[in-house]
């Protein structure tokens, strides 16, 4: 290892990083192609060998047969709406939260502050018995305040608005209360405007989080228009004999091409979120 | 301010309120007053979720974890520990420890190695290196139950297309679906597939924070590309590799919709980790005070993680 070397790994052509790099892209997209590709084939071509890469048509037959078997419009709209409210709903008490422990001068602050954090240091397989258990009892059994609920306070969130509410100068708050705003106002008229890229960043990823989530929403509800689009995937696999994979794959196309729709469409802002948790904890 | 004996108009005095004497207790306890208010109607109803689904759960669990009860059962009988004693001489807990360590060590040992290489790759002046950091994280996004669905095609042993890609290499295609020791190598594969895309993300977002002139001036001094990167950029990353091991172990030991989708566990208990336990003795077989002692076993293994990272949050906070 000498200085003579250094200079003549220069121009050290980047064809093995070209390769790995399709490699790593192949094995990423090959499985959604084939199941894309799948969706499209009767249990004919499925079910030959050697195995059929190209379905004989495009035709939705699939796509019909999974939206009829199952219930597909229900679970969109269940989803859709457990995603809004229950996204929608978390966001808005983080930062009403983290207003509060930033903004509203009371004692023992910290004490709510780490209530909040702490709650951080329970997973969800621990409140799932006593949980499920509670809304039973109360009934809320296949409602949608029984799928949102439960989960719908904001630990991490308000943690992460706190850590940027901090960073927000004082002046411009100041500035408020003398032109004599209220802290609702302070808060939606001046600290929110100014933390739209954290909102963004922070919503979109509980929008995603939101959308797939499997656990609850499986406990919850058994009634098949209750259930969201996760939950309700699953009842295509009750299948006799051999499973169709052709109506499967529709179901899962259905169920993933929405989010790959946003997460490209939107893919800065949401990488951005997912940077922002882990850079700030 | 860091007195000892704080006088008692010492907030009056900092909130710069200086009005005259009399007025000022009245006031100020109006003031308070006002302000708990305000704090309680905006932190109220998130402090108050917090502790009917977070917090009364966590306490509740203990307790359940001591009894013998049935889910949806009116009857319970306290039983002490017995749960715990149970699940430790259970003839299957020494292969649901096994599982559960393999399945923990592959996926965030695993997604660590491979987050890393990929990241490197990623971070190299590559064209298209944008479109392929997007593509590789895609899957994060994508719902664990679809990603199951469609892999567990990908590997049907005669008519997925890996048994196609291992025929072609003059590889017949392990039993998936049926021996146990393979199906767990499948879910690990399906998990490390959906959740590398993340890790590599987080390190590369701290490969960009890697200075270039220390790069260069690694490479002025002679040394390799390999070399430089153990001995330069890998400490550099020390912080980064922190949180995602931990981040990536909790999210690990919690993965519950993959194995659902691809094998319920099976087949004989091969992909039943303790997680997955939980969820089947606690509502499969509605055993929930065993179920309850294992999570409790699950949560302290969890919990100690946890601290040690919020210990490690804290401290870049303060000094980051």
């Amino acid at each position: 290892m000498t200085v003579e070397h250094a200079p003549a790994r220069r121009p050290r052509p980047a064809v093995g990083g070209y390769l790995t790099m399709a490699f790593a892209v192949a094995v990423m997209i090959l499985p959604l192609v084939w199941m894309a590709l799948a969706s499209f084939k009767g249990l004919d071509e499925l079910y030959q060998l050697p195995i059929q890469w190209l379905p004989d048509s495009l035709a939705a037959t699939n796509y019909v047969t999974a939206t009829q078997t199952v219930p597909f419009g229900s679970f969109f709209v269940n989803s859709a709406i457990v995603t809004a409210v229950g996204a929608g709903l978390k966001m808005t008490l983080g930062l009403m939260t983290a207003y509060a422990l930033v903004f509203v001068d009371i004692p023992f602050r910290r004490f709510f502050f780490y209530v909040v954090v702490c709650a951080l240091l329970v997973p969800q397989q621990i409140v799932l018995i006593p949980n499920y258990a509670l809304v039973a009892q109360l009934g809320w059994l296949n409602t949608y305040q029984g799928l949102i609920l439960p989960g719908l306070a904001s630990a991490f969130g308000t943690f992460l608005f706190r850590q940027h509410f901090l960073t927000l100068p004082r002046s411009i708050l100041e500035a408020a209360q003398i032109d004599g705003a209220g802290h609702w106002r302070r808060l939606w008229g001046f600290v929110v405007p100014l933390s739209g890229p954290t909102i963004a960043a922070v919503g979109l990823v509980s929008i995603v989080t939101e959308w797939n989530d499997y656990l609850w929403p499986l406990l919850v509800i058994d009634r098949p228009e209750m259930m969201t689009l996760p939950v309700g995937l699953t009842l295509l696999m009750n299948f006799d004999g051999v499973p169709d994979w052709g109506v499967i794959m529709a179901g899962t196309v259905l169920v993933t091409v929405p989010v790959l729709a946003v997460f490209f469409l939107l893919q800065r802002r949401i990488v951005d979120g997912l940077v922002t948790g882990a850079v700030t904890g | 301010m860091a007195t000892a004996t704080t006088p008692p108009d010492a907030s009056a005095r900092r909130a710069g309120t200086h009005r005259e004497p009399g007025s000022r207790p009245r006031s100020r306890r109006r003031n308070q007053l006002r302000n708990w208010l305000i704090f309680a109607v905006l932190a109220g109803p998130n402090i108050a979720l917090l502790v009917v689904f977070t917090y009364r759960p966590l306490l509740q669990s203990f307790f359940l974890s001591t009894l013998q009860w049935n889910l949806g059962s009116p009857s319970a009988v306290p039983v002490g520990l017995a749960n715990y004693a149970d699940f430790f001489a259970a003839p299957g807990t020494p292969r649901l420890l096994a599982v559960t360590a393999i399945f923990t060590l592959a996926t965030v040992g695993g997604g660590m190695v491979l987050g890393l290489l990929l990241a490197v790759l990623l971070n190299r002046k590559l064209r298209f290196r944008g479109a392929a950091r997007t593509i590789v994280v895609a899957p994060y996004v994508l719902s664990g139950v679809a990603v199951g669905l469609l892999w567990l095609f990908v590997f049907d042993p005669n008519f997925g297309v890996l048994s196609a890609l291992l025929g072609g290499l003059g590889i017949a295609s392990p039993a998936w679906y049926t021996d146990p020791q393979w199906a767990l190598v499948m879910v690990i594969i399906v998990y490390l597939w959906k959740n590398v895309g993340y890790v590599a993300l987080i390190y590369l977002a701290g490969l960009q924070a890697v200075p270039r002139d220390l790069l260069e001036a690694a490479s002025l001094d002679g040394a390799s590309p390999v070399r430089s990167f153990v001995s330069v950029v890998l400490p550099l990353l020390g912080p980064t590799t922190f949180f995602l091991g931990i981040t990536t172990l909790l999210t690990s030991l919690q993965s519950f919709d993959i194995i659902r989708a691809m094998t319920d566990g099976g087949p004989l208990e091969g992909t039943t980790t303790m997680m997955y336990a939980i969820y089947r003795e606690g509502f499969a077989n509605g055993r929930a005070g065993y179920s309850s002692a294992i999570a409790t076993i699950l949560f302290l293994v969890l919990f100690v993680i946890t601290l040690a990272q919020l210990r490690f949050v804290e401290r870049k906070v303060h000094y980051a």
